[in-house]
């Protein structure tokens, strides 16, 4: 059919191209626009503010840092229970449910939840003092505490963001890999270990792939967990990028934070895509 | 008949969605937002106003939807109700409908001429109605007040007894009972240009650097050492002191409302503390305006009027903490904590060393970036111990251009100014 007429799969997709246009591209422009504009003109300004900042180093590292501990954490947590949910027969399903919990929270209440737990008044502190462990309210979420503070975020991410890493990895990886291939491997005697790193793993590369882009990305992007956790006393890069746009009022300022992030993780994402090589015949 | 009454739900959908535009007066506030106020105000405050439709915003999102509506020439909103320093961007852009008749009528019936003064926001016509007015106190819970230094007078504390209150409350208890709210929705930057600055150099802009600044901050530093490191998280106040967190707290009226007027016998509400130069305090006030393109003035204006009568002023008083702008004298049966607050208000104002700190006027849509000077100096000095002159001198210089860029003249307690308010 398609071949008498060629236009047909392009007016298909036209309607998401134009939506896609109005509502992505042209704001993207503009945020460009505004965070190298000074006035109407080229300058680079903003991006110096920016840059010059009180903050803006800080929550450049507290970005990267709760990336890099957050990121392989959660991949090698979602591998042990998707690797163990493969062997579960009977209740797989209802399991399943259970870790999709989180997903289905919004950003901000998880980090109410976890700012329930771990303030001074929380559940963490009573639980202490019942142990004994502690004979008044600690502090854990205070700028005081900057370790305890990185862990408490850490872990409320670790939560939160599980869930998606787990759903990718079991859904589209470690559902696709042939029972043949483990069974025949047995066979010759490789251990469950062996078995794991050469069959596992290279077969679920390119599940693997887009679970680390999209874990990679939306670590970059935190906010809501580290806003209700950290508040001031955690500056990352969209919080700053929110401070400026709605306490300080300055929206060029806080375009050039949303350019910069942008930037940051389309570099993320190319060098997964490098690094990952994923057979061109297993791409969908 | 199926299509009957399918045409007949969608004509109700369309009645329920466009009525409500069409017959109401459109009310958009940036004050009273939390439900139980927003309450009181459509059900006492507006109920003789005729049909209001009473919409909170929050203060970002207020600036971005006014910008909107005046960029894109189509206006919904008939009437704001803001505070004078979220008004004075709008005022700056030439948005606000000139109100110089109604202000006379009031000036008439009993409302101060200075406040009226303030609503002109620097300008030589009426921008905004002074709506209803607070200021911040400290509030103390009554087992703290055994820890008093001996010879204080809670109602004329200096920074030197508060430190020592501080550190009599944490020796006692093991932990820092002072709280501030430092955290990313508190009031913070006001504590420093109503309250510390003011008290300590008797300026706020000319005497952002100079020495007696910088011996305000390192007083401020010693004080931090017994306050509660949560106070970077804290954004109301009454909810650290109502949880037991804090003994002592300073704030909004209306941010410890709550924790008071629930057990009004467990606290005392007196002044903010007096430096070396007097007692600082700052008014808030918060005005209503007619945006220019309004629907419905005349809906408006009979808002404004209604709000403005001595009974719906006392009543707002009474429901939600906030206190009359007509001279009007509060009546005996309000609400126990707000009388307390009342209370430390006046003794506020009536103190002999007070020193009384302007709202800013003609920083238009800058006031963020000047807020954000004073914090950021508080987070390198107080909280990172950076060195106190080479943060001011830094910082300093940001407030300078700002003064250059905004052109804003000084106001008090800072002496009068020619031109942009300098640094000194």
């Amino acid at each position: 059919m398609t071949q008498n007429r060629p236009w047909i799969p392009y007016l298909l997709i036209l309607p998401s191209v134009v939506f896609l246009g109005l509502l992505f591209i042209m704001p993207l422009v503009q945020t460009i626009w505004l965070a190298v504009s000074d006035d109407g003109a080229p300058s680079l300004a903003n991006m110096q503010r920016m840059v010059s900042d009180i903050n803006f180093m800080q929550s450049v590292r507290n970005t990267f840092l709760l990336t890099i501990v957050v990121v392989p954490v959660q991949i090698a947590i979602a591998l042990a229970m998707g690797t163990m949910v493969a062997k579960i027969g009977r209740g797989r399903e209802t399991i399943l449910w259970i870790w999709t919990i989180p997903l289905g929270i919004s950003d901000l209440a998880a980090g109410l939840v976890w700012l329930s737990i771990l303030q001074n008044t929380g559940y963490f502190n009573s639980l202490l003092f019942s142990l004994g462990v502690i004979s008044r309210q600690a502090s854990w979420l205070s700028y005081q505490t900057p370790v305890a503070l990185f862990i408490a975020i850490a872990v409320a991410e670790i939560w939160r963001g599980t869930a998606i890493v787990v759903m990718v990895i079991i859904v589209a990886g470690l559902n696709q890999v042939p029972k043949e291939f483990k069974e025949a491997a047995e066979i010759f005697g490789a251990g469950p270990w062996t078995r794991f790193r050469k069959i596992t793993l290279p077969l679920i590369r390119p599940a693997l792939q887009s679970a680390l882009i999209l874990r990679t990305v939306l670590a970059f992007e935190v906010f809501a967990v580290v806003y209700a956790l950290g508040g001031r006393n955690f500056p990352v890069l969209v919080g700053e990028a929110y401070n400026w746009q709605n306490q300080n009022q300055n929206y060029s300022v806080a375009a050039a934070y949303a350019v910069l992030i942008m930037v940051i993780s389309l570099a993320a994402t190319l060098v997964y895509l490098k690094a990952f090589k994923v057979d061109p015949e297993r791409l969908p | 008949m199926k299509r009957i009454t399918s045409f007949g739900i969608l004509a109700s959908t369309v009645l329920a969605f466009a009525s409500p535009v069409l017959a109401q007066t459109v009310f958009v506030s940036t004050q009273l937002r939390p439900i139980e106020e927003a309450t009181v105000v459509r059900q006492d405050l507006l109920k003789d106003a005729g049909k209001v439709d009473y919409v909170v915003e929050e203060p970002p999102q207020f600036a971005v939807r006014m910008e909107a509506e005046a960029k894109a020439g189509k206006h919904t909103v008939s009437l704001v109700g803001a505070l004078h320093g979220e008004l004075s961007p709008l005022a700056d852009k030439d948005q606000l409908e000139p109100l110089d008749n109604l202000a006379k009528k009031l000036a008439g019936g009993g409302m101060p001429q200075s406040l009226l003064d303030l609503g002109k926001l620097g300008k030589s016509t009426q921008q905004y109605i002074p709506w209803m007015q607070a200021t911040y106190v400290m509030a103390a819970k009554k087992e703290a007040l055994q820890y008093l230094p001996k010879g204080a007078d809670i109602n004329a504390i200096t920074y030197d007894q508060l430190i020592e209150w501080g550190k009599n409350m944490q020796q006692a208890t093991g932990q820092p009972q002072i709280g501030f709210p430092a955290g990313p929705k508190g009031l913070m930057a006001r504590y420093f240009q109503g309250y510390f600055y003011p008290s300590f150099t008797g300026g706020v802009v000319r005497t952002f650097k100079n020495a007696d600044a910088a011996a305000g901050w390192e007083k401020l530093k010693a004080l931090w050492a017994y306050v509660n490191p949560n106070s970077t998280n804290y954004d109301f106040m009454q909810e650290p002191l109502a949880a037991g967190e804090v003994m002592v707290a300073w704030d909004h009226v209306a941010r410890l409302k709550n924790a008071i007027s629930a057990s009004p016998d467990d606290y005392v509400v007196f002044p903010s503390p007096a430096g070396p130069k007097g007692r600082g305090y700052m008014p808030v006030l918060a005005g209503l305006s007619i945006p220019k393109g309004a629907p419905d003035v005349a809906g408006a204006m009979k808002i404004i009027e209604t709000l403005t009568t001595q009974k719906i002023q006392l009543l707002t008083a009474s429901k939600v903490g906030f206190f009359p702008t007509l001279n009007v004298q509060l009546p005996p049966d309000l609400d126990k904590g707000v009388a307390l607050l009342a209370d430390a208000v006046t003794k506020t104002q009536a103190a002999k060393d007070a020193v009384i700190s302007l709202l800013p006027v003609g920083l238009g849509d800058k006031g963020g970036e000047f807020n954000k000077v004073y914090m950021d100096s508080f987070q390198l000095i107080v909280l990172q111990n950076q060195p106190v002159g080479d943060v001011l001198a830094k910082q300093g210089a940001v407030m300078a251009k700002l003064m250059t860029d905004t052109k804003a003249p000084c106001w008090a307690p800072d002496a009068k100014s020619d031109g942009a308010c300098p640094v000194q």
